[in-house]
């Protein structure tokens, strides 16, 4: 029941996130952050089985800071997707897999580009404009499909969120409560409010 | 719902006179629903050979990764390039190694051998080769690619007319099959180059 939404506009990566915590019928916490600063420019979304979830994406964390204190470097979006996809894979045919999807947005600073990662709980990832997880995709793909654009800038960015949002709360039998919008540009992330 | 039908794609290989073609659509969906319109399912292995993977895709990628290394390994031993044969032979026992937890990937291997002489085949989830003389199918359209190349296909055709037969056939037959589709590349080899074209497909 859980959805994640993000798209690539110019300059930057727009990201959201539902912030329920439910078990079984019941919401338990309506605002957790289903996020993970990776390193200043990369952020984590997950979403999926609940303890799998916040365990794999802190593993990510700290792995990916490891090797930026390691080498003196930082990891570019796709290399921690790279890195991602495999840990997922490799867990995919282990004794008890991770059911953890993902997406990874991030800001790569050295060609200066966003770039958005779609990688699911089998380990396929995917470099893509605009992605969603959950049922939520089911709304939101379409809206994106037809309003999204490459060169989208951040206003236009917020209108187009606030549709897939608004959709999700016309269409959809559950009631998401509330959404965490977060963006990863040049600055880094920073969380912001439509 | 079987894993090779779970991201749904489609792989075609072709023999004409001194060249080979391959081609692949670039769907990567989640049973019905389109994911990516860009998704890579054919791996450059050396100059004039290539693999193409359909097939779940997280296997494609750790396939497509564990071959690379392997070919690589291969050229620095060796001091030469792997030759198409000996390559299908190294994916075929790759796949087997992993007899009773396979990859969900069934392969495709295109390319020319040292005397310039096409080479193709496909195989099976666990490695069981199937050396052909005219074409190879895989993937979800693998029906539909059959009766294309079937009634497209002829011996001896030139770089050009191969790219327009496996064009046409990869085309037709994805429009039969809701899973493969929304672009597809084509990579015709000759013993000169190899030529690299995407093409415009039906979106729907």
């Amino acid at each position: 029941m859980e959805c994640l939404i993000g798209f690539v506009g110019n300059g930057f990566v727009l990201t959201a996130t539902d912030t329920s915590a439910a078990r079984s019928i019941t919401v338990m916490k309506s605002n957790e952050d289903k996020s993970r600063d990776l390193n200043k420019h990369i952020m984590l979304l997950y979403c999926g089985e609940p303890g799998d979830t916040v365990h794999f994406a802190e593993y990510i964390q700290r792995n990916v800071k490891l090797y930026g204190i390691v080498n003196g470097i930082e990891l570019t979006p796709k290399a921690a997707a790279t890195f991602t996809r495999r840990q997922l894979a490799n867990s995919l045919r282990s004794r008890k897999p991770y059911a953890v999807n993902l997406l990874i947005a991030g800001h790569d600073t050295t060609k200066s580009t966003p770039h958005l990662y779609w990688i699911d709980y089998l380990g396929t990832s995917v470099e893509v404009p605009f992605s969603a997880h959950g049922y939520g995709a089911y709304y939101c793909l379409s809206l994106l499909d037809r309003y999204h654009r490459p060169d989208i800038n951040l206003e236009e960015a917020k209108v187009l969120i606030r549709k897939c949002i608004d959709e999700l709360k016309t269409r959809f039998i559950i009631n998401l409560s509330d959404f965490k919008i977060k963006i990863t540009d040049k600055d880094g992330i920073r969380e912001i409010t439509i | 719902m079987s894993a090779l039908e779970y991201n749904g794609g489609a792989i075609v290989a072709m023999a004409g006179k001194n060249c080979v073609a391959i081609a692949a659509d670039k769907r990567l969906g989640v049973q019905l629903m389109t994911v990516s319109m860009d998704f890579q399912k054919i791996f450059q292995a050396t100059d004039k050979s290539f693999i193409g993977l359909p097939g779940l895709a997280t296997d494609v990628q750790t396939l497509s990764e564990l071959f690379r290394f392997k070919t690589n390994m291969y050229k620095l031993r060796e001091e030469r390039e792997i030759e198409p044969r000996t390559l299908a032979h190294m994916v075929s026992s790759t796949l087997y190694e992993r007899r009773f937890s396979y990859y969900f990937a069934e392969p495709v291997i295109a390319g020319l051998d040292k005397n310039n002489q096409p080479f193709i085949c496909s195989m099976d989830l666990i490695g069981c080769i199937n050396f052909a003389k005219d074409f190879v199918v895989s993937g979800t359209s693998s029906r539909s690619l059959y009766g294309m190349c079937e009634s497209l296909w002829e011996p001896d055709l030139e770089p050009e007319d191969l790219f327009e037969t496996i064009s046409q056939s990869l085309l037709n037959a994805v429009d039969r099959d809701c899973l493969a589709g929304w672009g597809a590349v084509v990579h015709v080899i000759t013993p000169e180059r190899v030529i690299t074209r995407h093409l415009k497909t039906r979106m729907d």
